[in-house]
C-alpha cells in the first residue's frame, strides 16, 4: 500500500504543528470560537453532544496492522479503549479532550495517516469497493486511483471553500460495494476495447434530497480522470448554490441545471485546463500503482479448512455467511463483523482492534479494510488458514455470523452522540439485532440491509436500505420513518416511504410484522427481500406493516 | 400576543473537555440538577450575554427548557441525553451522577 514520501511527511508535520499552535491560541482565549471552528474541522475535530469527537480518515478504507494498532493504542489513550467506524470508511473517537488532539494527530502521522479534509466544504476522505484488489469479478483495482485523488484533493488550493462537502468513491468491480451512485461523483473503472478508463457518475447524493448519480461520461480515458475531475468541481465551485445550504450539493446543481447543460459546462472548463496536465499525474500514478502491487499468494493444501467446514457447523455458518470470492486460487476475502448482536454497529475495543490486526500479519498478508458497512475486512486470507482465524477471532468476540444478514445494520451515531440528530440509532440497531436473534430468523430470512438514520442528513443511507429507518423528532419525541425497496448497488434505488412512522416502542415489533410478511410474500426461499419487493411493490408491505388500517377498512 | 416565557437553564459545552455544563447563580456546574433556573426572559438574556463573554471557558451556549421542580430537569430528549449521556454506553455524566 501507499507510504508517505518525505514530502508527505513534511506537509503533515507542519499542518500539525500549526493546529497545535491554533489549539493553544484557542485555549489562551486569543482565539473566539467563531474563529478556532473552521479550523478545527479542518482538522477533522467537531463539538458533539457530549464532547469532542475526532474523524480521522482511512483512505479508500485500507490500512495495515500497524496502522491498526495505532488506532488502538489512541482510543486508549486518549479515548474510552474503543473506536467507531463510519460509513465513510473512517474512525470516529467519541471522547477526545481539546489538549489532547494534537498529540493524537502527532501519533496518528507516525503511521501515516491523519484527520484533514474529514468535515468542511472540501473534497471528503475517497473511498473506495472494500474487496479492491481481492475481489473475483474486479476489472482493476480502484485503490491507486483513489489515492491519486487522495493526493489531488488534499490541500487542493481552489477546493478548500467549495459551496458543500464533496464526496467521491470508486469502484473497480462491476457489483458495486462502493455506493458509487449515491456520491458527489461515482467512479467505475471500466474497460473499452482491452483499454481501462473511468464511467463518470455524478450528482448522486443521500440527505435531505436523496438522488441516484446520473452517468456525465461512459469512458474517460486514465490519463483525462484529473483534469475531467478538476473540471467537474470547478463547474461546481461556481455553478453550485451558496445562497442556501440545503440546495449546495452538486446533486442539486445537476438537478437544477440538468446533466446536458453541466456536461457543456465541463467539457468548455475541461478544454482550458486540460493542457495544464502534462503527464506528471500519470508518472505518480504508475509510481503509486507499483505500492499496490498484489501480495505474493500462496498455495497450501485445503485439508484443514474442508475438514473443519464438514465437522463445525459454528464455522460453516461463519464461512457460509462471511467470505466472499477472492480472485486469487485457495484465498477467501474474510469480513469481520463489527455487529455482534445488541452490540453498537461499527464500534471496535482497542483489544479488538489489537486482535484483528495480530491476525492480518499473521494470516492476511498484513491488510485491512474498513466498509462502508461499518465492518472490518482481511481481504486476503487463504482458507488453509480460515479456521485458525476463526477461531481466534472468536475469542475476541469477533466471528458473529451475519454479513449481508438482518442484523448485519448500519447506524450512524445518531443521538446517543450527534448534535446534528433528531433521534437515536444505536439502540433501534441494538434491538432490531437481538430480536431476530432471539427469534433464530435472519438465516431463514436471508441477505436484508437495514439502514438507520438518525436525522435527514442519512449518513445510515437509509434511502438506499432494503429497510431504511430514519428517526425524527415529532413535537418532542423520538419518531420513526420507514422506507423500502432502497438498493445502494449497481441496481440502485432511492427506497419509498411506507406511510407514517413509528414511536420508539412501536418500531420494533413493526419490523417483524414487516419481516414476517416477507416471508409469507416470497415465492420461494432463495427470493429475497428485495426481489419480492421488486415483484409486488409496496401494498402488501404496508399491509403487514399496518394491519390496523387493513382491518379498518375491511 | 408573545409566548409566555417557560423556565430555563443556559448551558453550554466546557472548552476543555467538551462536555455539558451549565450555568449556576456563580459560575459553571456539570450536574443540571444544580443549574440555576431562569424565569425571567430579561434575566434570561443578560445571563445568556455574560456565559457568552465567556469565550476562554465555554462554547455554545443557549438557553434549554427546564422543568423547575423540585429541581431543575430536562424538558426534551436531547436535553435528557445531554444531562446523562449516550445508551449505548454507561459513559458520560452518567459515570460519575
Amino acid at each position: 500500500m501507499y507510504s508517505y514520501t518525505e514530502f508527505d511527511d513534511a506537509f503533515l508535520a507542519e499542518r500539525n504543528a500549526q493546529f497545535r499552535a491554533q489549539v493553544e491560541r484557542r485555549i489562551d482565549g486569543s482565539l473566539t470560537e467563531d474563529e478556532f471552528k473552521p479550523l478545527r474541522l479542518m482538522n477533522g475535530l467537531y463539538l458533539q453532544l457530549h464532547a469532542y469527537m475526532l474523524r480521522v480518515a482511512i483512505p479508500y478504507g485500507t490500512l495495515n496492522g500497524t496502522q491498526m494498532h495505532k488506532l488502538a493504542d489512541i482510543a486508549d489513550k486518549w479515548d474510552k479503549g474503543y473506536g467507531h467506524f463510519t460509513t465513510r470508511q473512517n474512525i470516529q473517537y467519541n471522547w477526545p479532550q481539546l489538549r489532547d488532539v494534537p498529540d493524537m494527530l502527532d501519533a496518528l502521522a507516525e503511521v501515516n495517516m491523519h484527520a484533514i479534509q474529514t468535515s468542511g466544504n472540501t473534497i471528503r476522505n475517497v473511498t473506495a469497493d472494500h474487496f479492491a484488489g481481492a475481489a473475483a469479478d474486479e476489472v482493476a483495482d480502484p485503490r491507486p486511483v483513489a489515492e491519486l485523488i487522495r493526493q489531488w484533493s488534499t490541500d487542493h488550493p481552489e477546493f478548500q471553500f467549495l459551496p458543500r462537502k464533496f464526496k467521491v468513491a470508486v469502484s473497480g468491480a462491476p457489483h458495486d460495494r462502493a455506493v458509487i451512485k449515491a456520491h458527489d461523483i461515482g467512479l467505475q473503472i471500466v474497460e473499452q476495447d482491452g483499454v481501462l478508463g473511468f464511467q463518470v457518475i455524478v450528482g448522486g447524493g443521500l440527505g435531505r434530497t436523496p438522488m441516484i448519480g446520473k452517468v456525465l461520461y461512459d469512458f474517460v480515458a486514465s490519463e483525462d480522470l484529473l483534469p475531467t475531475l478538476e473540471a467537474i468541481v470547478s463547474v461546481y465551485n461556481l455553478l453550485g448554490r451558496r445562497d442556501n445550504k440545503y440546495k449546495a450539493r452538486i446533486k442539486i446543481t445537476v438537478h437544477e441545471n440538468g446533466i446536458e447543460d453541466i456536461r457543456a459546462r465541463v467539457d468548455a472548463r475541461y478544454a482550458l485546463i486540460r493542457p495544464q496536465f502534462t503527464g506528471v499525474d500519470q508518472q505518480m500514478l504508475a509510481r503509486i500503482e507499483a505500492d499496490f502491487a498484489q501480495p505474493t499468494f500462496k498455495t497450501a493444501p485445503l485439508d484443514a479448512y474442508t475438514a473443519a467446514y464438514d465437522s463445525d457447523p459454528v464455522f460453516r455458518s461463519w464461512a457460509d455467511t462471511n467470505l466472499a470470492d477472492h480472485h486469487a486460487p485457495g484465498y477467501a476475502i474474510v469480513s469481520i463483523s463489527l455487529k455482534a448482536h445488541g452490540a453498537t454497529p461499527g464500534d471496535a475495543t482497542a483489544h479488538q482492534m489489537h486482535v484483528m490486526a495480530d491476525l492480518a500479519a499473521q494470516y492476511g498478508h498484513d491488510e485491512l479494510r474498513i466498509s462502508h458497512e461499518q465492518n472490518v475486512i482481511l481481504p486476503h486470507v487463504h482458507r488453509a488458514d480460515l479456521p485458525a482465524l476463526h477461531a481466534a477471532l472468536k475469542c475476541a468476540g469477533l466471528a458473529t455470523a451475519n454479513i449481508g444478514l438482518i442484523s448485519d445494520i448500519i447506524a450512524c451515531p445518531g443521538m446517543d452522540y450527534c448534535a446534528l440528530a433528531t433521534a437515536r440509532s444505536i439502540p433501534i440497531a441494538q434491538e432490531i439485532a437481538t430480536r431476530f436473534d432471539e427469534l433464530k430468523l435472519e438465516h431463514e430470512v436471508g441477505p436484508l440491509k437495514i439502514k438507520i438514520s438518525g436525522c435527514i442528513n442519512a449518513c445510515g443511507h437509509h434511502h438506499v436500505g432494503h429497510i431504511g429507518i430514519l428517526g425524527l423528532d415529532r413535537a418532542g419525541v423520538e419518531n420513526y420513518q420507514i422506507t423500502l425497496g432502497g438498493d445502494g448497488t449497481q441496481d440502485a434505488a432511492i427506497g419509498e416511504r411506507a406511510g407514517p412512522g413509528f414511536s420508539a416502542d412501536e418500531i420494533i415489533p413493526a419490523i417483524e410484522r414487516l419481516v414476517r410478511g416477507y416471508l409469507d410474500l416470497r415465492s420461494e426461499s432463495t427470493e429475497t427481500f428485495l426481489q419480492t419487493y421488486r415483484r409486488l411493490g409496496l401494498a402488501p408491505f404496508k399491509a403487514a406493516l399496518y394491519p390496523e388500517a387493513r382491518a379498518n377498512a375491511a | 400576543m408573545a409566548k409566555p416565557f417557560t423556565p430555563k437553564v443556559v448551558t453550554a459545552n466546557a472548552l476543555l473537555e467538551g462536555d455539558v455544563i451549565y450555568q449556576t447563580a456563580t459560575g459553571w456546574t456539570r450536574d443540571l440538577t444544580q443549574a440555576e433556573v431562569l424565569t425571567d426572559e430579561a434575566d434570561a438574556d443578560l445571563r445568556m450575554i455574560d456565559a457568552s463573554q465567556q469565550i476562554d471557558l465555554v462554547v455554545g451556549v443557549y438557553l434549554a427548557d427546564v422543568d423547575p421542580d423540585p429541581v431543575p430537569q430536562p424538558v426534551h430528549f436531547r436535553e435528557a441525553f445531554r444531562a446523562n449521556g449516550p445508551s449505548n454506553y454507561a459513559h458520560g455524566k452518567q459515570e460519575t451522577l
